[in-house]
Formats: C-alpha cells, sequence, structure tokens
C-alpha cells in the first residue's frame, strides 16, 4: 500500500488569543482528497485550528501562532507568503451564508474578477461549471443576474461554495457549513462534500456527530485547546483509544 | 401615586409640545413674511432675474445669485470633504489596530468643535494668502478658500458617519472577501463601500446640508457680492451671507428690503428640508438589508 502525500501538515502549533493559549502542541498530517472532520466541544480551539489554515485569524489583535502550517510541504506563515495568494489555495465557506450583496453571477466570478480576468466568455463558463459542481445550476440557471440575498438559506450555501470553487482551489475548509441550515439543505450540502472530494481536500469542522461519521474518512478530536485523538473515522467511532473521546461521542459531555 | 405619574407624563408631554410649536412657529414667520413678499415680487422674477440687488437704487430680485453662491461653496467643500472623509473611514475600518482608532477618531472630531468663525479667519487670513501665491487672479474674498475651509470642517462629519456605516456591514461578509483572496483594497473598495453605499450617501447628503446651511466662514471669507458665476476665484454671496449683511444692517423694518431676507430664507429651508428627508428615505429603504 503506498502512502498519500499530506496536503495540509501542522507541526508542533500553539495559538494564542493575548494571553490565552488557545491551541496547544497540535500535531496533524491530512491526506489530499480526503475529508477530515474536526469535532468537539464549544471552545476547544477547533474553529481556531481550521482558521490558520488559510490565516484567517491574521487580522485578529493579539492573535499569533508559533510552530509551522505546511500545505504541500510549504510552511504558509513564512514571510514570503502572500495571505491573498494562500486564500486562492485554500478556499473557506463559513458557518453562515454569506454572499455578497449582489448578483448570483457576481457572487460567483467575484474571484475571478479581482484577479483582473475580463474575458467574458471564460467568466460565464466558469459561473455555470461552478454552480454546478454545487449542485445549483438548475434552480438558478434562469436568475443569474438576481440579488443573491433573495436565494433560500441553503441555496445561499450552495452558492458561496460554488464561489470557493471558481477558483479552483486544491483545499476547502468549512466551519460548520450545515449548522444553519435546515434537515434537507443539510443533506444536500453533505451529498456535495461527497462529491467535492474526488477533487479537492476537504476539511470540515462541525457540531454534528452523525454528520462527521456520514461525510468524512478521518476525525479529529479537540479539548481543551489539545488534539487528543486523530484516526480514521470508523475506527474512532467504533473504537476511541482515549477516554475523553469515548465520553464526548458517546454524548456524556460537550 | 398616580398623580405623580400624571404630573410626569404631562411634563414630558409639554417639553414634546414646546418643541413643535417652536419649530411651527420658526416655519409660520418664515412663511408669512414671505407670502408678504412674494406679494409685491412675483415668484417667476425672484427665480429668473438673474441680478439680486435689492439693497441698490434699482432693485433686482432674482436668488440665483445666491444660490450660485452657495451651490459654488457647498460644491468645493463637498470636493475637499468627500475624498479625504472616506479615506480616513476606509482607513480606520480596514487598515487602523483598534487601539489606534480608538486614540484617532475622538482627535478628528475636534475638528467639528472648532467655532465656524475660527474657521471663518482662517480661510480669509491664512488659506487666501497661501492661495494667491500661486493662484496670483485670487481676490482677498472668494469662494475657494472659503469652501476648502468648510470642506475641511465637515471632514468629520463624512468621516464618522461613513465609518458607522462601513463598520455596520457584517463581519460575515468582510471574511468572505478576505477567504476568497481579496487584498484589503479590493475588500474596502470592492465589497465594504458597496455594501454601505447608502449609509455613505447619507452621510454625504448630509454633509451637503450643513455645507448649505454654514454661515460664519463664508460670511468672513467668501464676500459679499451676489454674483451669478461658478468663478471660484471671485468675491461672491451666499444665502446665508445676505441674510447676516441684512439682519445686521440698518434696512427698516418691514420694508421690502427687510423681507427679501425670509424669501432667501425660505429657499434656504426648502434646500435643507428637501436634503434632510432625501437623507432619511434613503436610510429607511436601505437599512436592515442583511437581517
Amino acid at each position: 500500500m503506498t502512502k498519500k502525500q499530506s496536503k495540509l501538515e501542522a507541526i508542533n502549533l500553539d495559538a494564542y488569543y493575548g494571553d490565552f493559549q488557545a491551541l496547544k502542541n497540535i500535531n496533524i498530517a491530512m491526506e489530499e482528497k480526503a475529508v477530515t472532520a474536526f469535532i468537539g466541544p464549544s471552545g476547544c480551539g477547533k474553529s481556531t485550528f481550521l482558521r490558520t489554515f488559510n490565516r484567517m485569524n491574521d487580522y485578529i489583535d493579539g492573535f499569533r501562532t508559533e510552530g509551522q502550517i505546511l500545505l504541500d510541504g510549504r510552511d504558509i506563515y513564512a514571510d514570503d507568503v502572500r495571505v491573498d495568494e494562500l486564500r486562492k489555495e485554500v478556499g473557506m465557506v463559513f458557518q453562515k451564508p454569506n454572499p455578497f450583496p449582489k448578483t448570483i453571477y457576481e457572487n460567483v466570478v467575484y474571484g475571478l474578477k479581482i484577479q483582473g480576468i475580463k474575458d467574458k466568455k471564460l467568466l460565464q463558463e466558469t459561473c455555470e461549471k461552478s454552480l454546478q459542481q454545487a449542485a445549483l445550476w438548475n434552480e438558478v440557471k434562469d436568475k443569474l443576474d438576481k440579488s443573491a440575498l433573495a436565494l433560500s438559506g441553503g441555496q445561499q450555501q450552495r452558492l458561496c461554495i460554488a464561489r470557493a470553487l471558481a477558483i479552483q482551489p486544491s483545499v476547502i475548509l468549512m466551519d460548520e457549513p450545515a449548522s444553519a441550515l435546515d434537515p434537507i439543505s443539510t443533506a444536500k450540502i453533505e451529498d456535495l462534500i461527497h462529491e467535492l472530494k474526488k477533487d479537492y481536500t476537504i476539511v470540515i469542522v462541525t457540531h454534528n456527530m452523525q454528520q462527521a461519521g456520514r461525510v468524512s474518512d478521518h476525525t479529529a478530536f479537540f479539548y481543551m485547546g489539545e488534539l487528543v485523538e486523530h484516526a480514521k473515522t470508523k475506527t474512532m467511532f467504533t473504537s476511541p483509544k482515549d477516554t475523553r473521546t469515548q465520553n464526548y461521542i458517546t454524548g456524556r459531555f460537550g | 401615586m398616580r398623580v405623580q405619574e400624571k404630573i410626569i407624563e404631562g411634563l414630558l408631554w409639554l417639553s414634546a409640545a414646546i418643541t413643535i410649536l417652536i419649530t411651527v412657529s420658526i416655519i409660520w414667520v418664515l412663511l408669512s413674511e414671505s407670502i408678504k413678499f412674494f406679494s409685491e415680487v412675483s415668484i417667476v422674477r425672484f427665480l429668473t432675474e438673474k441680478e439680486w440687488t435689492p439693497l441698490f437704487a434699482e432693485k433686482k430680485f432674482g436668488i440665483m445669485p445666491l444660490v450660485a453662491g452657495t451651490f459654488l461653496t457647498t460644491a468645493i467643500a463637498i470636493a475637499v470633504a468627500l475624498p479625504i472623509g472616506l479615506t480616513i473611514a476606509i482607513y480606520l475600518n480596514e487598515y487602523a489596530h483598534a487601539r489606534f482608532k480608538t486614540f484617532i477618531k475622538p482627535l478628528l472630531e475636534v475638528l467639528a468643535t472648532i467655532p465656524t468663525v475660527v474657521y471663518g479667519f482662517f480661510a480669509l487670513t491664512v488659506v487666501t494668502p497661501f492661495l494667491q501665491s500661486f493662484i496670483p487672479g485670487l481676490a482677498g474674498f472668494n469662494a475657494l478658500s472659503a469652501g476648502i475651509v468648510m470642506g475641511i470642517m465637515i471632514i468629520p462629519m463624512i468621516s464618522s458617519l461613513s465609518e458607522d456605516a462601513i463598520s455596520a456591514v457584517p463581519r460575515s461578509l468582510r471574511e468572505a472577501a478576505y477567504g476568497m483572496g481579496s487584498t484589503r483594497l479590493q475588500t474596502a473598495f470592492g465589497v465594504m463601500v458597496p455594501a454601505s453605499s447608502s449609509g455613505i450617501l447619507v452621510s454625504i447628503i448630509l454633509a451637503i446640508s450643513r455645507a448649505v446651511g454654514e454661515t460664519m466662514i463664508v460670511a468672513i471669507a467668501a464676500g459679499q457680492q451676489p454674483r451669478l458665476t461658478l468663478n471660484p476665484l471671485v468675491p461672491i454671496e451666499t444665502i446665508t451671507t445676505y441674510i447676516v449683511q441684512v439682519s445686521m444692517g440698518d434696512v427698516p423694518h418691514g420694508s421690502l428690503e427687510y423681507r427679501t431676507i425670509f424669501a432667501a430664507g425660505m429657499t434656504l429651508f426648502v434646500f435643507t428640508f428637501l436634503l434632510n428627508n432625501l437623507s432619511f428615505w434613503i436610510k429607511k429603504k436601505y437599512q436592515e438589508k442583511y437581517d
């Protein structure tokens, strides 16, 4: 059996908000084209950790990291890394759908336009392809020039996924992408994750244990800023090694 | 207990009623004196004549020169205040550290607390001589320096209100922009400014309204010569300046000359009333777009 190359890797990572240490010596490697779920109780650091992969915490006053985050073997916190370039490689979908107050079309092509791409044909093709990948094309193809804010919550979230896909990242970070959605929309997003992992490396934070079980290949359990356990999802849910993991997934706390 | 409640309620009602009553009486005085004025000078003459010389032997009652003067100084003020104010708002929101922001914001508000009469002689004694050093044709009294100084005065109005509008844009939208690989500049101009455009527009309209009604700076530095021109280098007169000129002069009460200030005041009131309503309407129409 050949070992897959690790796409994302954290080495001895510590993170601080001022004096508070949010992440304690995290070491983890994540496979390419697989889904890794981060689970854990609120405040355990899983969202903070997710946001280090595209340096989304940079704008928080007092936030700093020690250690390394590697993307394809390259340290993304190195001095010569341009954050805007990094984020084109590592896309993100947020907890609450956050489309821009623009048309559906303008939302999808936003990432291309800020890169200076003006070729109308290319923009339209990318728009259609991304919306199809996000399983939204059939619902919106006749109203691309309508405001994105008129869509339902579930549609808005898939639009945000399409928007992230349009710039062809290799990694997609999802921060509780379905927690604000109804069960049917949630199922659609989960199906979508299954499809997307053929081409993308996906890291998803979730509060929903069943969801982690359904969508992920690997699961990492965080508790009080520590990475307690990281294993194949099946293994973790059937025979957790750490008692804290066991207590959490059986619902004894959290 | 109940009696006490009644008294307090009555007092509260009274203070509201007095405020409204005063406003209504001001409008009534303006209106009744203006009506007397317009019974002698037709409104068509008032709006179409190209000269304003009510205090001369040969009287002309065209308001347009005063409107032009007001428009000119206001336009110059906005041309100064808008780019600077908006830049400050964007800088404070997207670039400045939180600690720097809490320090610099009150400092900016100081600009708004300087008495306008100080601004006036600053325009006359500092800005005009300075501008004359490289604009040789600039008159001692002119719209340009009065407009520029007025612009400086209203910078905090635009920067502060625009900053409020930009920071009211949900954080999720800023994160969406950054998450897509936008630079700070692209985030600011591509997402934050368009998303807060209604608030920014309101700040501009209120600034215009303030500039239209501004009196002291223009009275001191812009001159007292009603002139139908858009040339910023020569002396002009604004509506407000004219009202000051007549109020402080020796025009007999009840005369036609005296009533011109009510007609001028009415014109001014119509402008600011429309502007304030426009801003109110925009605010109402676009508020809570994200909820």
